[in-house]
């Protein structure tokens, strides 16, 4: 096929301008379906408080995590761990956690001072793991929840090492980085995340630190609060009640 | 072409090949890079709807209590009246969405109370324990507690 410049040239042209439209019209047309299109990123900001005097260890945020998120066997975006601070060692706590907490804990009487302590991802405003993301899979979303684009991880594992609270594993199927989500696509509907709705104690509280109304705003006023390793400078967002200072 | 541009030719060829670069780059950077990429910030936009679009399984307690009055007014009086239905039934969200074809889970009172109450040193000091084993040996809580309403026996 004979073609001269000015064909080609012409073709050349053609051929960006209508991929250009086709892509205009595909973003046009994004949006999942079954998004609820009332939600407003803006108007909120996502973080959780816990009470650790009132968490029993009984494991159902554990599973409770599992079943809504298909979390596999053996890996954890939730857990619970159990501290044990003898009276002669404050700096080095026994702590366990068989199974995450998943079964709940064996039963133990012994002295000293002993608490459960639940742990998940404190969706940190400056996350370690989010800057350490070689492509952008993993960011913060603008309502304050670091999540994980599974289409985009090319599971190279930095997150999982930069996390310092260990709240990331590698999916071991889809070979992808995974952690909570606060249950995004729960409280993007206007439900509470699935750890909180199974906890029988409320020892778990999902706060919306943009809502004015959020008894949030009491619990951080009038409580004694702590963060998980403040001196990391992540700026967590999970807030804990009368935290131990043993707890790491 | 050549008495208009004068000897200015070979700077607009220059001009023009590099002007088809730059609109092959761009051209390059569209196919490539995907769709909403740097809407927000250095991640794909639509990863947002992906993760909103996943399913639920646990339908949440208003959605039990529109149904089961009955077991709210129970509830209600007694020491589990915060405690939220799926705490122990389980994830039921597709009983809430088709009632009749899938039924929620009864929980055995034997396996379920203990997960809570049995004694350890690291609960709450506020919390009601008991050591099963000694509270009542051989048969089930449920024998002498109403779990909806489990104030005394």
């Amino acid at each position: 096929m004979e073609l001269n410049r000015r064909e080609l040239l012409s073709g050349v042209g053609k051929f960006i301008i209508l991929s250009g439209a086709a892509r205009a019209a595909l973003e046009n047309a994004s949006g999942a379906p079954g998004v609820d299109s009332q939600y407003r990123m803006a108007e909120h900001w996502w973080g959780m408080t816990i009470d650790v005097g009132k968490c029993i260890g009984c494991g159902n945020c554990v599973r409770a995590c599992a079943a809504e998120n298909g979390v596999p066997k053996g890996y954890f975006r939730t857990w619970v761990e159990r501290y044990h601070v003898s009276g002669a060692d404050l700096e080095h706590p026994q702590v366990d956690s068989p199974d995450g907490g998943f079964n709940g804990f064996p039963p133990r009487q012994v002295g000293g001072k002993n608490f459960f302590v639940p742990k998940l991802c404190n969706h940190c405003v400056d996350s370690p793991c989010v800057q350490s993301c070689p492509v952008g899979a993993t960011y913060d979303s603008p309502d304050g929840v670091v999540l994980v684009d599974e289409k985009y991880c090319v599971g190279c594992r930095y997150c999982i090492q930069a996390c310092p609270y260990g709240c990331r594993y590698l999916h071991p199927t889809k070979h992808t980085a995974d952690k909570c989500t606060l249950c995004y696509h729960r409280i993007t509907k206007g439900l509470t995340t699935a750890c909180c709705e199974a906890c029988p104690t409320g020892a778990r509280q999902l706060a919306d630190l943009k809502n004015p109304n959020d008894p949030v705003h009491e619990f951080l006023r009038s409580n004694n609060v702590q963060i998980l390793k403040p001196y990391m400078a992540t700026r967590a967002k999970v807030y804990y009640k009368d935290l131990d200072g043993a707890v790491r | 072409m050549k008495r208009i541009l004068g000897e200015a030719e070979h700077l607009v060829r220059l001009a023009l090949v590099a002007a088809v670069l730059v609109v092959i780059f761009f051209a390059i950077r569209r196919a490539v890079v995907p769709v909403g990429f740097g809407k927000y910030g250095h991640y794909r936009a639509p990863s947002l709807d992906d993760i909103r679009a996943r399913p639920i399984s646990f339908a949440g307690h208003e959605a039990c209590e529109a149904c089961h009055d009955e077991v709210v007014k129970t509830k209600v009086a007694g020491k589990h009246a915060h405690v939220n239905c799926e705490a122990c039934h389980g994830p039921a969200a597709k009983h809430a969405d088709d009632p009749f074809n899938n039924q929620a889970v009864k929980p055995d009172p034997a396996t379920l109370c203990v997960r809570c109450h049995e004694a350890d040193a690291a609960k709450p000091k506020s919390f009601p324990q008991v050591v099963s084993r000694e509270h009542y040996g051989g048969s089930g809580c449920g024998d002498c507690h109403n779990p909806h309403h489990p104030n005394g026996v």
